[in-house]
C-alpha cells in the first residue's frame, strides 16, 4: 500500500484513501456473508465456506487498513507479533476442532 | 427496585460469616478512623490512589495481595480443618453449601486475586527500573487496570457477606455453573469479579508488551535485558493471547446465564465440553503467566548472591520462549478423561512432557549459576534452593500426571490437588516471597529483617511437605478432591497431618507480618542509603531507593548483560557522582478518572450480579463519561524543572556522603 506511511518514530499512519478503501471492503464483506444466509438456496456447507472465507477476508482487511499492519513499520515487530498470534490463533482453534471432533466421534453424537 | 436483593440475601444465620464479617467491619472501620484521625484521606488520594508511578501501584498491587492471602489462607485452613473431623460419617462443622463455595473461594482468590497481583505488582515496580525507563508506556492504563483489579477483589468480597459465592469450583464448569444447576447469584459474582478484574488484567500485558518494547533505554537491545524483564515480556505475551479466552468463554456463559442462551447448556445443542476446552485454552497458559515472572525472580536473586553472571543467559532467555510457546499446546492434559481419545490424548501427553525439557534446562542454569560462586545464605536464596527442591520434585508429578493412562486414575484426585500446589507454592508463592524480601528495600529504602524472613521460610516450607506430602499418599488410597465428608476412618490420621501442615504455614504467614512490623520499627537501622544494598547487577540498583519518581535523573546507558554490575567493575568503580547539569523531565500527572472508572465498574458488575437494572446503567454510563472526560483531557502531563531534579538528586548525595 503505497498510500500508507511509516513516519519518522517508525509507527505508520493510514491515510483517507487507505480509510475509504478498508471502509467499502468491509462492507461488501459483511454484506456477502449476511447475502449468503439471508437468501437461501444456498447448501450449508457453501454458507458455512463463505462466511469463514468472508469473516477471514475482514479480519485481514481491518488489520492491513485500519491499524496498519505490514512488514516494516516498528522494525518488523507488528508483523513478527501478528504472525506469532495468527499461529497461537491457529493452534487453539485447529486444536479445539481436533479435540471436539474425536469427542463427537467418540460419544457417537450424531 | 432492588432486582434480587432484598434483607433474606444477607446470611444471618451463618455464624462464621457472620463472626468474619463483624471482625472485617471492626479493622475496616478501624482503618478508616485512624485515616480519618490522622486526616491522610488527602494524602492518601494524592499520592496513591490517583498515582501513576508504577512503583507506587506495584506496591498497592502487592499489599492487596498480602491481605489477599490471609484471606484465601483462612479458606484453606477451613477446608483442611473440616477434612481433619469429617471422617467415618461424621459431618463436620460445615455443611456442603458452605464448603463447596469455600474452595472455590479459595482457588479463586489465590490465582486471580494473590498470585496475580503479586506477579503483577512485582512488574510493576521493576520492570521499568530495570530497563532505564521512566515509567511504563500508558501510565493511566495502569492505573486504570489497578482499580479494575480492586472492583474484582472488592466484589468477590462483597458475595462473603451479601448473597454468596460460587459452589461450582474454581473454573465454574458448565453445565453446573448454568443457570439450570446455579440458580442463586454466586456464579454471576463468579462471572463479574473475573470479567472486571480480566480486563485489568488485559490492559496490563498489552502495558508491558509494549513498555518492554518501545521504552528501553539506550543500549538495552533484547539481549541485554535482565532475566526478569524478559520473563515479564513473555508473560505478557501471554496474557495478550490467552485472557481474552477467559472474558470471551465467561461472557458466552453470561449470555447462557442472562439470555437464556445455550453455549454449553445440556439442551438445545449446547456443549458442556467446549466449556471445558476453552477455559483450560485459557487455564493452561495462566500457570505460566505465573511461574515465569518467578523463575525470572529466581534467576536475579541467585545471580546476585552468588555475585556470577547467570550461567547460560541466552539458554535461559530460549527456554523461556520456548516454555512461553509450548504453553499454548497443552490443555487438554486438563481433561484427558473428556473423551477425544487416545491418539489426542497421546499428542496432548507429549507436548506436555516436552514442557519439562526447557524447565530442566532452567534448573541446571540455576544449579550451574551456583557452582563455584559464593552464594550468601540469605531469605530471598533460601526461598530460591526451596523452590528448586520443591518445583522439580512438583514438575515431576506433573510429568506423572501427564501419561494419559496414569491420568486416568488420578483424576480428579487429591494427587492433583497435591500437584498444583506443588509447583504453585513451590513455585509461584516461594518465588514471589523471594522478589518481595529482594526488591523491598528498593520500593522502600530499608531491608526487611533476615531473622524474620528465614522463619517464615522454614515454616512455609516445613508446613507445605506436613500439608501436601499425605495429600499425594492419600490420592493413592482413593481420596478425591473437593470432599465435604468422607467414610474411610483410616484416611483420617493423614488428613489431621495435613492439618498440621496448614497450621505451620499459619505460622509462616504470621512470620511475614512479624517481618514487616519488626523491619517497619527498625527501618532506621535497616536504612538503606546507596539504593544498593545487595551489591547487585542490574539497572534497577544504580538509582536511590526509594527511586525518584522520574526513577533516573540521566536515563543511563547499557553495554552489556548485568551493566550496572559492569559499571561497578571499571577502574576506580562506579561513582555516584553529582552531574553539573540537570534537565527538565517530562512526567505524566495523577489521574481522578482511574479510581473513578473502578467505582463505576463496582457498581456495574454489583448490579448486574443482583438484576438491578437501573444500576447497571448508571455504571454503565458512569464508565462511559469518565473515559470520554479522560479523553477530553489534555492536561495530562508535566515538567518537573530541572532545579527540583537538581535538589532532589543533591539531597541524594547528601545522605550518601554523610554515610561515607
Amino acid at each position: 500500500m503505497s498510500d500508507i506511511h511509516t513516519s519518522h518514530d517508525g509507527a505508520s499512519h493510514g491515510s483517507y484513501k487507505s480509510y475509504f478503501i478498508g471502509l467499502v471492503l468491509s462492507i461488501v464483506l459483511t454484506l456477502i456473508a449476511f447475502g449468503v444466509v439471508m437468501a437461501g438456496g444456498f447448501s450449508v456447507p457453501v454458507m458455512m465456506v463463505t462466511v469463514v472465507v468472508t469473516a477471514i477476508a475482514q479480519v485481514l482487511v481491518q488489520l492491513v487498513l485500519f491499524m496498519h499492519l505490514n512488514t516494516k513499520a516498528e522494525g518488523g515487530w507488528n508483523f513478527i507479533a501478528i504472525v506469532f498470534t495468527v499461529g497461537i490463533l491457529g493452534l487453539i482453534i485447529g486444536g479445539s476442532l481436533w479435540i471436539m471432533h474425536n469427542i463427537h466421534v467418540n460419544m457417537m453424537l450424531n | 427496585m432492588f432486582g434480587k436483593l432484598s434483607l433474606d440475601s444477607i446470611p444471618y444465620h451463618e455464624p462464621i460469616i457472620m463472626v468474619t464479617a463483624t471482625v472485617i467491619g471492626i479493622v475496616g472501620a478501624l482503618v478508616v478512623g485512624l485515616v480519618t484521625y490522622y486526616r491522610k484521606w488527602g494524602y492518601l488520594w494524592r499520592e496513591w490512589i490517583t498515582s501513576i508511578d508504577h512503583k507506587k501501584i506495584g506496591i498497592m498491587y502487592f499489599l492487596v495481595a498480602l491481605v489477599m492471602l490471609i484471606r484465601g489462607f483462612a479458606d484453606a485452613i477451613m477446608m483442611r480443618t473440616q477434612q481433619a473431623i469429617a471422617a467415618g460419617g461424621a459431618e463436620g462443622y460445615l455443611p456442603p453449601h458452605h464448603y463447596d463455595q469455600i474452595f472455590t473461594a479459595h482457588g479463586v482468590i489465590m490465582i486471580f486475586f494473590v498470585a496475580m497481583p503479586m506477579v503483577i505488582g512485582l512488574m510493576n515496580l521493576v520492570v521499568p527500573l530495570q530497563i532505564g525507563a521512566r515509567d511504563v508506556a500508558f501510565p493511566f492504563m495502569n492505573n486504570v487496570s489497578f482499580w479494575l483489579f480492586a472492583a474484582g477483589v472488592i466484589l468477590v468480597n462483597v458475595s462473603l457477606v451479601i448473597g454468596e459465592f460460587a459452589k461450582t469450583g474454581w473454573l465454574a464448569y458448565a453445565p453446573l455453573s448454568e443457570l439450570q444447576y446455579s440458580p442463586d447469584v454466586g456464579v454471576d459474582y463468579w462471572i463479574w469479579s473475573l470479567q472486571i478484574s480480566g480486563i485489568g488484567t488485559t490492559l496490563t500485558g498489552i502495558n508491558f508488551f509494549v513498555t518492554i518494547l518501545k521504552m528501553r533505554t539506550k543500549g538495552m537491545t533484547l539481549f541485554r535485558m535482565p532475566i526478569f524483564t524478559w520473563t515479564a515480556l513473555c508473560t505478557n505475551v501471554l496474557i495478550i493471547l490467552s485472557f481474552p479466552i477467559l472474558t470471551a468463554t465467561i461472557a458466552l456463559l453470561t449470555l447462557d446465564r442472562y439470555l437464556g442462551m445455550h453455549f454449553f447448556t445440556n439442551d438445545m445443542g449446547g456443549s458442556q465440553m467446549m466449556y471445558v476446552n476453552l477455559i483450560w485454552a485459557w487455564g493452561h497458559p495462566e500457570v505460566y503467566i505465573l511461574i515465569l515472572p518467578a523463575f525470572g525472580v529466581f534467576s536475579e536473586v541467585i545471580s546476585t548472591f552468588t555475585k556470577k553472571r547467570l550461567f547460560g543467559y541466552k539458554t535461559m532467555v530460549w527456554a523461556t520462549v520456548a516454555i512461553t510457546f509450548l504453553s499454548f499446546i497443552v490443555w487438554l492434559h486438563h481433561f484427558f478423561t473428556m473423551g477425544a481419545g487416545a491418539n489426542v490424548n497421546a499428542f496432548f501427553g507429549i507436548t506436555t512432557m516436552i514442557i519439562a525439557i526447557p524447565t530442566g534446562v532452567k534448573i541446571f542454569n540455576w544449579l550451574f549459576t551456583m557452582y563455584r560462586g559464593r552464594l550468601e545464605f540469605t531469605a530471598p536464596v533460601l526461598w530460591t534452593i526451596g523452590f528448586i527442591i520443591t518445583f522439580t520434585l512438583g514438575g515431576m508429578t506433573g510429568v506423572m500426571l501427564a501419561v494419559p493412562g496414569a491420568n486416568f486414575v488420578l483424576h480428579n484426585s487429591l494427587f492433583v490437588i497435591a500437584h498444583f500446589h506443588n509447583v504453585i507454592i513451590g513455585g509461584v508463592v516461594f518465588g514471589m516471597l523471594a522478589g518481595f524480601t529482594y526488591w523491598f528495600p528498593k520500593a522502600f529504602g530499608f531491608t526487611l529483617s533476615e531473622k524474620w524472613g528465614k522463619r517464615s521460610f522454614w515454616c512455609w516450607l516445613v508446613g507445605f511437605y506436613m500439608a501436601f506430602m499425605p495429600l499425594y499418599a492419600l490420592s493413592f488410597f482413593g481420596a478425591m478432591r473437593r470432599m465435604q465428608s468422607y467414610e474411610q476412618t483410616e484416611w483420617q490420621p493423614l488428613m489431621i497431618v495435613a492439618w498440621v501442615g496448614a497450621v505451620i504455614i499459619a505460622l509462616g504467614i504470621a512470620c511475614i507480618v512479624i517481618q514487616l512490623v519488626v523491619s517497619i520499627r527498625d527501618r532506621e537501622k535497616n536504612r538503606d542509603v546507596t539504593g544498593d544494598p545487595w551489591d547487585a547487577r542490574t539497572l534497577e540498583w544504580s538509582t536511590s531507593s526509594p527511586p525518584p519518581n522520574y526513577n533516573f535523573a540521566h536515563l543511563p546507558e547499557v553495554h552489556s548483560i548485568d551493566s550496572y554490575w559492569e559499571m561497578k567493575q571499571q577502574p576506580g568503580g562506579f561513582k555516584r557522582e553529582l552531574s553539573t547539569h540537570f534537565e527538565d523531565v517530562h512526567m505524566p500527572k495523577n489521574t481522578n478518572e482511574g479510581p473513578i472508572l473502578g467505582l463505576f465498574s463496582l457498581i456495574f458488575g454489583f448490579a448486574l450480579v443482583w438484576h438491578i437494572w437501573w444500576l447497571v446503567a448508571v455504571g454503565a454510563i458512569g464508565m462511559f463519561v469518565t473515559f470520554m472526560v479522560r479523553i477530553h483531557n489534555d492536561d495530562v502531563d508535566y515538567h518537573i524543572p530541572a532545579a527540583e531534579v537538581e535538589k532532589t538528586e543533591r539531597e541524594y548525595h547528601k545522605r550518601l556522603e554523610m554515610q561515607a
